[in-house]
């Protein structure tokens, strides 16, 4: 072995024109200063792959035909758009329309990303999917495709998470995918991320990440936004036929942001609509015990990606909290940080206590039970209606349904009698 | 060249095992800044990171430690972390303590040259190498930028996967080893997955590699390791550090 001398200052292999080629390199996947390809060397040439796959399969009408047809047969696509009467009635405000993600086939969004990838995995010859999930619902979404395509799938989900979402545990096992529950860090949505990404720069030969929202390095906040614009091409065509115009303001509950993205970025270019993130404020904003990093975090790196983030002045990730396991996350993804800075979009945060209240409202007056994710943004209606007043109209993602939510409610409403009133009889 | 977690579990044994580390004949040491999130490392590491963080070390830990030995030895140290902590310090601050504390490079595994050009810049500035990684699955345009943007040397990843001690020879090193050799006289360390003599020994004799980084399989012998640090057959800590 040759011995290795002190690597001194000046022995350095680099020159000025390679800084000037590094300079000249191309940073794709920015959105503003945010986003970006922060990732393990091991991971960099899927990256680059997955990125030319998807460019060509965008511009392939033999795959937007097979993702169409699949949206619509095995998904149940277009989701219908409803006017919330009585919701609209009950806060005397603006009107009030669902966009029903709910009805998806497995219960959320999460589907419109999972098909999208799991063709171009296919397309990539990869046999085998990991996902991470919090809520379960992206991992159901993703043991979902492996199951119809013939993928072999394993998920990625916190210990903490796997006991307060038991059911779709259960429902990824039963669509043959294999639950790993993480037990390492905080043992909920992130720490299933940073396992998901070990077993990816592992398995990265055989094997596709489908990460489950609009985060991680570049293509995915990019690509996952893509794959969920449907929603809001949809919603942005119902309703103008329904209404003749565009609505006022677009509402959707923001943890990594994907049903977000989904739903507004078909109305970017719409000036007039008014884009509001809600994020999960937990036991409140000021608590400590929150999710909210547009509302309370500050830029930094998490996941492969520049965004704003839940960190302490070194740099060190903070515990979350929230009562959604699906928001429970201390990152957002790159492209709503940019629209946070410009001012385009605008994010605000309910707390745990506001978004079982509105869960239970949209139960009792609509007949609906929604996920609790899809509850925040749903709280923060009362104020907004009321704020826009009865000439105007919200449209708002109704992004998945609460059937997996029940026992966490359930036990909820148990300790905080209070919340179980008739009040919203 | 051994890993050492920088305050795992505390500062002074950290001291201790660089300062053995070195009186054994290191050539480099690597000193790991803990990060809540270390996503290219496995169980033995993380867990290291936990203690570390556990017992409240921060990057100016590790950098005024560095700083010590440096007053005691010429061998290279060579800081190893992830990018947020480094982002939140800023480049050319993070730069110019490392130059200050007398760190020869540095290492942050999740950052490719791509998104490290202000980093490769603010190296060149202060005079701190920026040693970048390259993999098993790199192709030859990858190898071409990371060997053009590394100094010091480049850091052959010598298996597909996170850290952690293995017991086989990493059958992929001694390609990747040729491969790089072809773009760059820079000398090449291997590390992922070293943990015995002969098993360094093979991929020392098969390939024409400069190093070898050896981190969980130490760290796995620490925990499984307990006592004083005599019986763990470390040196006392000196008498000016405790």
């Amino acid at each position: 072995m040759r011995t290795i001398d002190k690597p001194s200052p000046t022995s350095g292999e680099t020159t000025d024109s390679a800084v000037e080629a590094q300079m000249d390199a191309p940073t794709p996947g920015h959105f503003g200063p945010y986003g970006g390809q922060f990732a393990p060397e091991t991971l960099m040439v899927a990256l680059r792959e997955l990125e030319e796959i998807y460019e060509q399969a965008k511009n392939d009408d033999a795959f937007k035909a097979e993702l169409s047809a699949l949206l619509r047969d095995f998904a149940g696509r277009p989701t219908p758009l409803l006017f919330a009467e009585r919701l609209t009635a009950h806060f005397g405000g603006a009107k009030i329309f669902l966009k029903r993600e709910d009805l998806l086939h497995t219960g959320a969004h999460k589907i419109n990303n999972t098909l999208g990838q799991a063709l171009l995995a296919r397309r990539m010859k990869k046999p085998r999917l990991i996902a991470e999930t919090g809520a379960g619902q992206h991992g159901v979404a993703t043991a979902t495709v492996a199951a119809r395509f013939g993928f072999r799938c394993d998920v990625y989900m916190g210990e903490e998470d796997t006991q307060r979402q038991a059911l779709n545990v259960f429902r990824m096992r039963l669509l043959g995918a294999k639950v790993i529950p993480v037990t390492s860090g905080s043992q909920t949505l992130k720490d299933a991320t940073n396992e998901a990404m070990r077993d990816w720069v592992t398995n990265v030969r055989d094997t596709h990440y489908i990460i489950g929202s609009v985060v991680g390095p570049h293509p995915f906040p990019a690509m996952v936004r893509d794959f969920h614009a449907i929603t809001g091409q949809e919603a942005r065509k119902q309703f103008q036929e329904v209404t003749g115009k565009l609505p006022d303001a677009c509402v959707a509950c923001v943890g990594g942001g994907s049903n977000a993205m989904g739903l507004f970025y078909p109305f970017i270019e719409d000036v007039g609509v008014q884009l509001i993130g809600v994020e999960a404020a937990g036991d409140g904003l000021n608590s400590g015990r929150h999710a909210a990093p547009l509302n309370r975090g500050s830029r930094g790196v998490l996941h492969g990606s520049l965004s704003y983030i839940m960190q302490d002045a070194a740099g060190q990730i903070t515990p979350t909290h929230s009562i959604s396991a699906g928001l429970d996350y201390p990152g957002v993804g790159p492209e709503h940080a940019h629209m946070k800075d410009t001012g385009r979009a605008q994010y605000v945060a309910v707390t745990d206590a506001e978004a079982l209240e509105a869960f239970q409202l949209l139960c009792k007056l609509e007949g609906i039970i929604p996920a609790l994710e899809s509850s925040h943004a749903l709280a923060y209606l009362e104020t907004l209606a009321r704020e826009l007043g009865p000439d105007k109209t919200i449209l708002v993602n109704l992004s998945g349904r609460g059937d997996k939510d029940v026992n966490t409610v359930q036990s909820f409403l148990q300790n905080e009698p209070r919340m179980n009133t008739d009040e919203h009889r | 060249m051994p890993f050492v977690t920088c305050g795992d579990p505390d500062l002074e044994s950290t001291r201790a095992l660089l300062l053995a580390y070195i009186e054994a004949g290191a050539d480099i040491v690597e000193v790991g800044i803990p990060f809540t999130d270390p996503l290219a490392d496995g169980p033995t590491i993380q867990r290291a990171n936990e203690r570390a963080l556990r017992g409240g070390t921060t990057m100016e830990d590790a950098l005024g430690l560095i700083a010590d030995v440096r007053r005691q030895t010429d061998t290279p140290l060579i800081p190893m972390t992830y990018i947020n902590p480094v982002y939140q310090v800023g480049y050319d601050r993070f730069a110019a303590r490392c130059a200050e504390a007398g760190a020869d490079g540095v290492i942050i595994s999740d950052l490719p040259p791509e998104a490290g050009r202000e980093w490769i810049e603010a190296g060149r500035r202060y005079g701190v190498d920026t040693i970048f990684l390259l993999a098993p699955t790199s192709d030859e345009a990858r190898i071409r930028r990371v060997a053009e943007a590394s100094s010091g040397f480049i850091y052959a990843v010598a298996r597909m996967g996170v850290t952690g001690a293995r017991t086989d020879a990493p059958p992929e090193i001694g390609a990747l080893i040729e491969r790089i050799r072809k773009h760059s006289d820079t000398p090449i360390c291997a590390g992922f997955g070293f943990s015995s003599a002969s098993q360094i020994a093979q991929t020392c004799r098969d390939t024409s590699v400069d190093g070898i980084i050896v981190g969980a399989a130490l760290i796995d012998r620490l925990e499984n390791t307990s006592g004083s640090n005599e019986e763990r057959s470390l040196p006392p800590p000196p008498s000016h550090a405790s």
